[in-house]
């Protein structure tokens, strides 16, 4: 079963954390990532650049119209992703567990199913 | 290009090449690797100079050789000689078919569902990496990954090459079966875009099946199953429309079901049945063959569908038993009756979330002449379902009442 588990970051959280907390993040990232491969179950997973550099498109009247994003006037923002392949939703939330920034107060993980023409539940 | 023909070929042999291997050498890992790169070979070979006269010969020298030269390489690693790496490799093979024994490997019970499904496919299917990666649609190299971490769990856990004796033999031929069945459901769950290749993992893990079955042919579990999957891919080409659409059973084109593998499913099934023991997918296989006995979706046997899954009930409890019996009843008795027969799953966790409570209570509802409620239910299994094709289905149904 394919998931979703997406990162959505805050900003002024990350800004309070002190330099080894956030290399402590970093480390733990590429240890998860190298835990994923190891175990066959990572598909990939991207990091996204800063919401500022965001662009709303959308189309009036046959027209492109373009402005700075991001979409969503929120304080946090998708920061990015790891998109995996494993056993159920139960391993998918032990994953997701296991990314630093879970044991962060303000940083949120959200795990979501992938859905596929032909990725019916197992009964 | 390998014609279909080759293909079949070294798909067959690919476990007994195995077996030989593992046979002679021990080390399934490295050989399994090595059979690997044999097939691979062959598959480029053997289309510009054609089929050797002793394929699987071919193909013990070609992998026997890929093995010695890694350990070879391995022995060099460790600055060591070895006088066994460089014997040759003596021609004569043994004709024994190590299908089985390979199985239970590959299904070791410390492995995931996931991990089993992927070795079986490679090391007793002869598909490689890619063709696997492809019909789960994963990367190559996630499979990869998944397949050598496999092997290493299996190395970890000191399994030997032999095959387990009363229980847990049992035992692990269950876990073969449900990793056969879960092959056989990847590919007949298939709609759209990847249709193709997921089909061809149901009639991989038939012929899995079927050689498991010439294996054990009085075990009536390995008949059940079998009969139950061709009786079910019987009705491959009537379930969905041109454009991938679901189509349920009542109203398939019964035309369209494939003859042959039903009678096929239904001697089969018949055969097991008259034997003393009955397990699951016996049970699931004379359900299909019940179905697969009426010429029109009125002339069903509801009676003996209810009867049959009654017992499956009984033998192995689970919710989706239930579920499924909840229809029948309706059949037999009335939608009421199986509406209350659902709502005996309400607070069942293992259904918690799961669309096809919803979609059957839908259905029901559906029945009973409560539209907006069978509406209501439709659309919460449509939000429920990972899968794109059922979830047409439920908003066509929804759509249907809200006209």
């Amino acid at each position: 079963m394919k998931f979703l588990i997406s990162m959505h970051i805050n900003p002024a959280v990350l800004d309070a954390l002190t330099d080894a907390e956030r290399a402590a993040i970093g480390e733990g990232h590429g240890r998860f990532i190298e835990e994923l491969k190891a175990s066959g179950e990572l598909i990939t997973t991207q990091a996204l650049a800063d919401p500022s550099q965001a662009a709303v498109v959308s189309v009036r009247g046959g027209q492109p119209v373009v402005t700075d994003g991001p979409f969503l006037e929120a304080k946090e923002y998708l920061g990015g992703f790891y998109l995996v392949d494993c056993e159920d939703k139960q391993r998918a939330i032990e994953l997701a567990a296991q990314i630093p920034d879970a044991a962060i107060e303000g940083l949120g993980i959200e795990v979501r199913q992938v859905m596929f023409a032909d990725g019916q539940l197992e009964a | 290009m390998t014609s279909p023909g080759d293909e079949d070929l070294l798909r067959e042999l690919t476990p007994q090449v195995l077996g030989t291997l593992v046979r002679r050498y021990g080390r399934f890992e490295g050989c399994e690797d090595a059979v690997q790169e044999a097939v691979l070979a062959a598959s480029v070979q053997w289309p510009d100079e054609g089929v050797p006269d002793n394929p699987r010969g071919w193909l013990v020298t070609v992998a026997s050789r890929r093995l010695v030269d890694q350990m070879r390489s391995d022995h060099a690693r460790r600055e060591r000689e070895s006088a066994t790496a460089t014997e040759v490799v003596p021609e004569d093979v043994p004709d024994t078919d190590d299908t089985l024994l390979l199985l239970f490997l590959c299904c070791h019970p410390t492995l995931t569902a996931a991990s089993q499904t992927a070795l079986t496919l490679r090391a007793v299917g002869g598909l490689t990496t890619a063709e696997i990666a492809r019909a789960f649609l994963v990367p190559e190299a996630t499979m990869a990954a998944r397949i050598s971490r496999a092997k290493q769990r299996i190395k970890a856990a000191g399994s030997s090459f032999a095959l387990p004796e009363g229980a847990e033999r049992e035992e692990r031929l269950r876990v073969v079966l449900h990793v056969l069945y879960l092959i056989f459901n990847e590919g007949y769950t298939a709609s759209s875009g990847s249709e193709l290749h997921r089909a061809d993992l149901a009639r991989e893990a038939i012929r899995l099946a079927r050689m498991v079955h010439a294996q054990l042919p009085e075990d009536a579990e390995v008949t059940g199953l079998l009969a139950l999957m061709l009786l079910t891919h019987a009705r491959r080409d009537a379930r969905t429309t041109a454009t991938g659409d679901l189509i349920p059973l009542d109203e398939q084109d019964r035309a369209k079901w494939d003859r042959g593998l039903i009678d096929e499913g239904t001697e089969l099934i018949k055969t097991s049945l008259a034997g003393p023991a009955l397990g699951p997918y016996q049970l699931q296989a004379a359900i299909a063959a019940t179905h697969a006995d009426a010429a029109t979706a009125g002339e069903t046997n509801w009676a003996q569908v209810h009867a049959l899954y009654l017992i499956l009930e009984r033998i192995a409890p689970n919710p989706m038993v239930t579920l499924n019996r909840a229809i029948a009843l309706a059949e037999t008795e009335g939608p009421q009756a199986g509406l209350t027969l659902l709502s005996t799953l309400d607070d069942d966790a293992r259904m918690a979330g799961h669309h096809r409570l919803p979609a059957v209570r839908a259905h029901l509802l559906e029945k009973t002449g409560d539209t907006a409620g069978a509406y209501e239910h439709y659309r919460l299994a449509a939000k429920a379902t990972a899968s794109i094709a059922e979830r047409r289905y439920l908003e066509s149904r929804a759509a249907r009442l809200k006209m």
